[in-house]
């Protein structure tokens, strides 16, 4: 089983190392397999929450948007260097998430759906109201992703191909902390709390401050997700902080299998590149959309990974 | 100044009156259906466009009556085919990304039936001009409007506390399986009690029609003052989601005579306060929804 996981991962990662040159083929091009390494770091820090804690958040949107205005307004009025922008954003992101923690971490279910929602809504209305610093409605232009120098030597990353790797790498490294997370002691108490909570107390563990470092350390990668975000396109606008797009990271965990580690990589895949292929052959993308949440949720509540999985038990 | 407070105020106590509207049915279905409707918004904006198709045939009188009608209709339709499969999944989850899908596709499909641009629902003269010249902003219609809602809270008590209808929601929003076991159609006051939402939705979308004019989105700007308007009222009180509607509406009215831009941010503050300072929200129950 160990070794069946492994032999899987590193065919995974042979293929998303070899992406700039088999998408093209395929009809793709590198900015939307960027885009696909993103929003899939981005949903697998949610799913830590949703999927392992078990706190149905549907506001983090909010700490991804935290992190795309965050780096790029340190590109814009700071400094002009891509690492200095994608730390500040993660750490902006982050700290807003440990700040309004507390606000939930004691609730459960719908109350804690609700919350969420509504303090990302107020984190939107500040980046749509604060027009001088924010650029509004417009949205944050005017800034772009700068040369990485290391020592001599410089990577020029304004190249989409060369910028697709760093992703890859910050992916990757991501991916590697999460997983750690997930097999420590702390990752095991998320799920003894997700599946009964008031056992989990009556242990002696503090369910509530578990829940607040789930919903921190979630956010905190949501954020490095949003920065990316923003120096993939050299742009950011409120619509990353709207509780849309809070909408679509939920379905992308739900799609690929919210109780599998790599199963919002494989929502995320789907969802982005459905969307991508509908905004450009219909209008009436928007409803084509709403009927695929229609048809996951009757259909597919396991999502895809969960449905194979049974599939290989049934036939074991 | 003052007349300018005053006029902030009172627009900022018809917003409220719209918020009170949308919570008490959002929190009719949250407590009985166990659903977070994120398609309520979607409810408002078919009220208000049906309203704006039958006017012309039934006069403005009956659009008012068959707007929300036909909501609560779709709303039945809804909640048979689409919510009644999801009840034995406990996980609310499922039914928030469902209506979370419901509220795309009537966003798209108003869009695409009525188009993208604003439609105006015409008000009759009598009601649409000011009742005196001090107080330019209190219109007729603006009169109409809030007995128009005084009349459906107090309809709503009345059902709620006085048919057997009424006693059944409340008495299944405390142990549903107990008034299962009493032979109660549990099923049925299930759809009723959604259909009975979404017609408080639909009154709320052909009322601010009449203020704001029609636009698919319209109701997207509607629905999350109202997720507020629950939490600060108390998850789990009607009276709190209508003293919340109100309290957000006024507060964003006033804000706007002092500090326009921050007259949104401001809902979502009081709502910060009122988590730090009362947990459960102002008239909310310990326990309830956790």
């Amino acid at each position: 089983m160990m070794r069946d996981e492994r032999l899987w991962m590193a065919l995974g990662w042979i293929v998303l190392a070899l992406a700039p040159w088999w998408l093209p083929w395929l009809g793709g091009y590198s900015a939307l397999g960027t885009k696909v390494l993103v929003y899939g770091l981005g949903v697998m820090a949610l799913n830590l929450l949703l999927g392992f804690a078990g706190g149905l958040s549907f506001g983090h949107a909010a700490y991804f948007g935290l992190g795309a205005y965050g780096a790029g307004m340190t590109l814009k009025y700071l400094a002009p260097s891509t690492p200095l922008a994608l730390l500040a954003g993660t750490v902006v992101g982050g700290l807003a998430a440990t700040a309004f923690g507390p606000l939930v971490m004691r609730r459960r279910g719908i109350y804690f759906a609700m919350i969420t929602i509504a303090i990302g809504q107020l984190l939107y209305f500040v980046a749509v109201r604060w027009n001088e610093f924010t650029g509004g409605e417009d949205g944050l232009a005017g800034f772009s992703r700068q040369p990485l120098h290391f020592g001599g030597w410089v990577l020029d990353i304004r190249d989409e191909n060369k910028y697709y790797y760093v992703v890859l790498v910050c992916f990757t490294v991501a991916a590697w902390i999460m997983r750690g997370v997930l097999r420590s002691p702390l990752g095991h108490t998320w799920v003894a709390i997700r599946e009964n909570r008031r056992r989990a107390e009556f242990l002696g563990v503090r369910a509530d401050l578990y829940i607040w470092a789930a919903f921190a350390i979630s956010g905190t990668f949501m954020a490095l997700a949003g920065a990316l975000n923003a120096l993939l396109f050299n742009f950011t606008s409120p619509q990353d902080l709207h509780w849309i797009l809070s909408g679509d990271f939920v379905i992308m965990i739900v799609l690929g299998g919210m109780r599998n580690f790599w199963g919002p990589l494989l929502g995320a895949l789907i969802y982005i590149v459905a969307q991508d292929y509908l905004s450009s052959v219909t209008d009436n993308w928007m409803t084509f959309i709403g009927l695929l949440f229609m048809v996951i949720v009757l259909a597919f509540p396991r999502g895809i990974l969960g449905l194979l999985r049974r599939r290989g038990k049934a036939a074991a | 100044m003052t007349q300018l407070l005053l006029f902030n105020a009172f627009n900022g106590l018809i917003q409220g009156a719209f918020y009170a509207l949308m919570a008490l049915g959002l929190a009719l279905i949250l407590s009985l259906n166990s659903v977070i409707n994120m398609a309520h918004g979607g409810f408002l904006v078919i009220g208000a466009y049906l309203a704006y198709v039958f006017a012309p045939y039934v006069g403005f009188a009956g659009a008012i009556v068959l707007g929300p009608l036909g909501a609560a209709a779709i709303g039945m339709v809804v909640e048979r085919v689409l919510i009644r499969p999801l009840y034995k999944r406990p996980d609310p989850l499922y039914t928030l990304l469902l209506t979370f899908g419901l509220a795309l596709v009537i966003q798209d499909l108003t869009r695409t039936i009525w188009g993208p641009t604003g439609l105006p629902f015409e008000v009759p003269q009598i009601l649409a001009s000011p009742v005196s010249t001090v107080f330019f902003f209190i219109t007729g219609y603006r009169l109409l409007v809030v007995a128009l809602v005084a009349v459906a809270v107090i309809g709503l008590f009345l059902l709620l506390r006085r048919t057997p209808l009424g006693i059944r929601i409340r008495a299944g929003t405390l142990d549903l399986e107990t008034v299962s076991a009493l032979g109660v159609n549990i099923y049925m006051l299930r759809a009723l009690n959604f259909a009975l939402g979404c017609l408080l939705a639909g009154l709320a979308g052909v009322l601010a029609a009449g203020v704001l004019g029609l636009t698919p989105p319209m109701g997207n700007s509607l629905i999350m003052p109202s997720f507020v308007a629950i939490i600060v009222g108390g998850v789990g009180s009607l009276v709190g989601a209508i003293l919340g509607g109100l309290l957000i509406g006024l507060a964003a009215g006033i804000t706007t005579t002092f500090y326009p831009a921050a007259s949104e941010a401001v809902i979502y503050l009081i709502m910060l306060i009122v988590l730090v300072v009362r947990p459960r929200g102002l008239l909310g129950h310990e326990g309830l929804f956790e």
